[in-house]
């Protein structure tokens, strides 16, 4: 066999031996059973180094690897399962690994005595396991079957403490929301299947399909949206992010896992594989469901004081930038940011962690069970007890905010560059993407820095707590260590060039622009066409979409840099105006805000589950209520139920006929006959000769007689 | 005394008489001599008729009588000899009182 392929084979085998080694013989080693796990993820690391070192340095047009072999055939009905690793499958597969390296490294300590120990091992193993089944898929028949993994998967982990009422349901809850949007990705797939007569899973099959024929464009785009809708679940985009923010019920270093490099990259790495075959129309649609899930979240992230709720709003906020930047065909950046937002939410996700771990450890000596350890409202000040994840975090939240030298600028950038660049291209309603887009970095800048001067500057609001503080062990800081130094904008560009675009990075030449096969460029517009032509000397008519598209992000790239550097630090400005210096009370603003209701709309996270419980929960469970009294008032105690007495009445009637008249009176009747005339008859046979022969006589004279009659 | 009637009107009158005899007698020696006037009475037909019926020189009718009157005659012994052990195990030849296999 192949070296390649058993390598590539290894991402999936060795986590689910580490799930299954773990789950049944995990008690064995006791706490030191995660050396087995952290030793099982290492190697899948160095496997994803090695990868990831020939993309670095060769950035192969083609395939590492790409094999598959027929796993049920029925007629001219074909399923495949194979394996993929391009240039992308290999950058995301060392962002799994790694951050799941270091979660399971940070877990070791942050989960040391629970009583589920090895499970919670076992959980990530699977977690791992399913993510890089996606990864790797070549087929969208596998991608669904590792998709709906991920959802076992983080219904397990969100649910780990499932004695808490509040973990149980929000696992619940996300299963459950991501199978709406599951459901829309299996009628997708079938869609393609079918109506675009592609007739195979495979997706380099399906894109040469797309390529060569022409396919109604109708079809597609609905196709394309309904596999999208998969990635809505999976990437918590409106309206099914609902999940998202209750997930943070399950351990914390779990939680950087999903948000980081698992579950919610799965549905960006959907729509970057299946971006080939989107329509113009399919992307739009993306496009303003990312605009909007990323200013949505933003403005609910503002008022929340839980610490992991502000950084899940977050997480959902950056996915929309990842899924606007898709939808304006800025493949590359939209690929680049699910990277670097890895990388630095993971590590904003681990500090968190470390800051409840060492909170939750100082009320626990103090005995006080009531204050919330993930409150911010709770803290204040841990910066000098906590030198270490207070640089992490301070570094991240820098790249988060869009602070140059980090990577969360280029990115941003990128994505924003593109999103202008689109507007500039065709206007109108496409003005609300950079609105959405520039809003929610100030926004983004603002929360991100609040939630720094709230936990980590200031005056600590509890002495005696704060006194109990300490930094945690190491190996939970050296993952921040690690991810800290990988937001750093220099790993991705190459330069240490603030304002570089990432053009020159091997990022970008190991990603490349992105192919669309579908939409076709116009010249719509003759100055533009007019402008490329003298700009890069190419024939529109040589123009892919993703091109022009690269190229209008590269003319709207610095309009959109200063604009994007302006509103970071606008944010970051009155974010330390109102946290930082004290000049602004935040509850003036907050009774300002009021007036319209806005802080309790923003607060209340735009009663979208109170509007979900409304129209979908409370009238389906009236209409339940309503078919169950129908069913059982009516129908069955009313309807089914007479049936039964009226049987039982014929029934006592029948027996009545039956016994009294038939049984008694008619079968009786002929016994009591035979009986009456046998005791009669027998007089006749007395036993004396001399009376028969009498008879005989008698007889013989009769008979005679009466033959002479006749 | 040319004619078959009279004859036959005999043989009636006999065979009543031993019907009779059989039905009404309780002694079982004279149901026996009702039988044998039975006997005697079908014997009176069988002669009269070959008389009436045939030529002279036939003798079928005289050669069942024959018979008949041998018949008769070991009937007798042998219905003497039931009787004769039935009075000597119940002291009667009443028949009425032989009703030991009656049920």
């Amino acid at each position: 066999m192949d070296i390649n392929l058993i390598l590539a084979l290894s991402f999936l085998f060795i986590p689910v031996i580490l799930f299954v080694y773990q789950l049944f013989f995990g008690h064995i080693l006791k706490h030191d059973t995660w050396y087995v796990s952290i030793f099982g993820i290492g190697l899948n690391l160095a496997v994803a180094l090695n990868f990831f070192y020939r993309v670095f340095f060769n950035k192969p047009e083609t395939a590492i690897i790409h094999k598959s072999v027929n796993w049920l055939s029925t007629g001219s009905f074909n399923l495949d399962l194979g394996v993929s690793i391009d240039n992308i499958a290999a950058i995301m597969l060392l962002v799994v690994s790694l951050v799941s390296f270091l979660v399971h490294l940070y877990s070791s300590e942050y989960m040391r005595g629970d009583t589920r120990f090895s499970r919670y091992y076992a959980y990530l193993g699977l977690f791992t396991f399913s993510m890089n089944g996606i990864v790797l898929a070549d087929s969208i028949t596998m991608i669904y079957i590792f998709w709906e993994l991920v959802g076992l998967s983080s219904y397990l982990i969100i649910g780990f403490w499932f004695e808490k009422n509040s973990a149980a349901s929000a696992s619940k809850k996300a299963f459950l929301t991501n199978r709406v949007g599951d459901i829309g990705m299996f009628i997708g797939i079938m869609m393609i299947y079918f109506v675009g007569e592609t007739h195979s899973f495979n997706l380099t099959d399906i894109i040469e399909k797309v390529k060569t024929t022409e396919i109604d464009p109708t079809y597609l785009t609905i196709a394309g949206i309904l596999l999208f809708m998969g990635a809505i679940g999976k990437s918590a985009q409106l309206p099914l992010h609902i999940w998202l923010p209750d997930a943070m019920a399950g351990p914390t270093p779990a939680s950087a896992m999903i948000h980081a490099a698992t579950m919610v990259a799965a549905g960006v790495y959907l729509t970057i594989r299946i971006f080939p075959i989107l329509t113009f129309d399919a992307l739009t649609y993306i496009a303003f469901t990312g605009a909007f899930t990323a200013l949505f979240a933003a403005i609910i992230a503002i008022t929340q004081n839980d610490i992991k709720k502000v950084l899940a709003y977050s997480t959902v906020s950056q996915l929309g930038y990842m899924v606007m930047a898709l939808g304006v065909g800025a493949y590359m950046a939209a690929f680049f940011h699910l990277v670097t937002h890895a990388m630095f939410k993971a590590c904003l996700f681990l500090a968190s962690g470390s800051v409840i771990h060492s909170m939750h450890h100082s009320l626990h000596e103090l005995h006080d069970h009531d204050t919330d350890p993930q409150d911010m409202r709770n803290m204040g000040g841990l910066k000098n007890k906590m030198p270490l994840t207070y640089y992490g975090m301070l570094i991240t939240t820098l790249a988060i905010a869009g602070v140059p030298f980090f990577s969360g600028f280029v990115s941003k950038d990128a994505i924003l560059a593109g999103v202008l660049g689109h507007y500039f291209e065709y206007g109108g309603m496409t003005v609300l993407l950079p609105i959405a887009g520039f809003g929610a970095a100030a926004i983004t800048a603002f929360y991100m820095f609040r939630l720094i001067f709230m936990t980590f500057h200031g005056k600590p609001k509890n002495e005696e707590v704060y006194k109990h503080l300490h930094e945690s062990p190491k190996v939970m800081t050296i993952p921040l260590i690690v991810l800290s130094v990988l937001s750093l904008a220099i790993f991705y560009t190459g330069t240490i060039n603030p304002l570089s675009d990432g053009s020159k990075g091997w990022f970008k030449k190991a990603v490349g622009k992105g192919n669309n096969y579908v939409i076709e460029v116009e010249s719509h517009d003759d100055n533009h066409s007019q402008h490329t032509d003298n700009h890069y000397g190419h024939d529109k008519k040589d123009i892919t979409f993703t091109e022009h598209a690269y190229h209008a992000a590269h003319d709207a790239h610095y309009t959109a840099m200063y604009l994007s550097l302006a509103v970071a630090f606008f944010g970051i400005a009155l974010s330390a105006l109102f946290y930082l210096f004290k000049k602004l009370n935040p509850e003036t603003f907050r009774k300002i805000f009021n007036i319209f209701k806005l802080y309790d709309l923003s607060k209340n996270k735009f009663y979208v589950d109170e509007i979900y419980s409304n129209i979908l929960y409370k009238p389906f469970m009236f209409w339940s209520y309503l078919c169950s009294k129908i069913d059982w008032d009516y129908y069955d105690q009313t309807f089914i139920d007479s049936i039964g007495k009226i049987t039982l009445f014929s029934s006592e009637k029948s027996v009545k006929v039956d016994y009294n008249w038939l049984d008694q009176k008619v079968v009786d009747g002929f016994g009591k006959l035979a009986n009456y005339s046998s005791l009669k008859m027998k007089k006749l046979q007395g036993g004396v000769v001399q009376a028969y022969i009498l008879g005989g006589l008698v007889a013989i004279i009769l008979i005679t007689l009466i033959v002479q009659q006749i | 005394m040319d004619n078959l009637q009279i004859y036959l009107l005999l043989s009636s009158l006999l065979f009543s008489l031993g019907i009779y005899a059989v039905i009404s007698r309780q002694n079982a020696v004279a149901i026996l001599m009702g039988i044998e006037l039975i006997l005697n009475s079908a014997n009176i037909n069988f002669i009269a008729f070959n008389r009436f019926t045939s030529s002279l020189s036939h003798l079928d009718g005289h050669i069942f009588t024959m018979f008949i009157i041998v018949l008769a005659a070991a009937e007798a012994a042998v219905a003497l000899a039931i009787i004769i052990n039935l009075f000597k195990n119940i002291g009667t030849v009443n028949v009425d009182d032989a009703k030991e296999l009656k049920g």
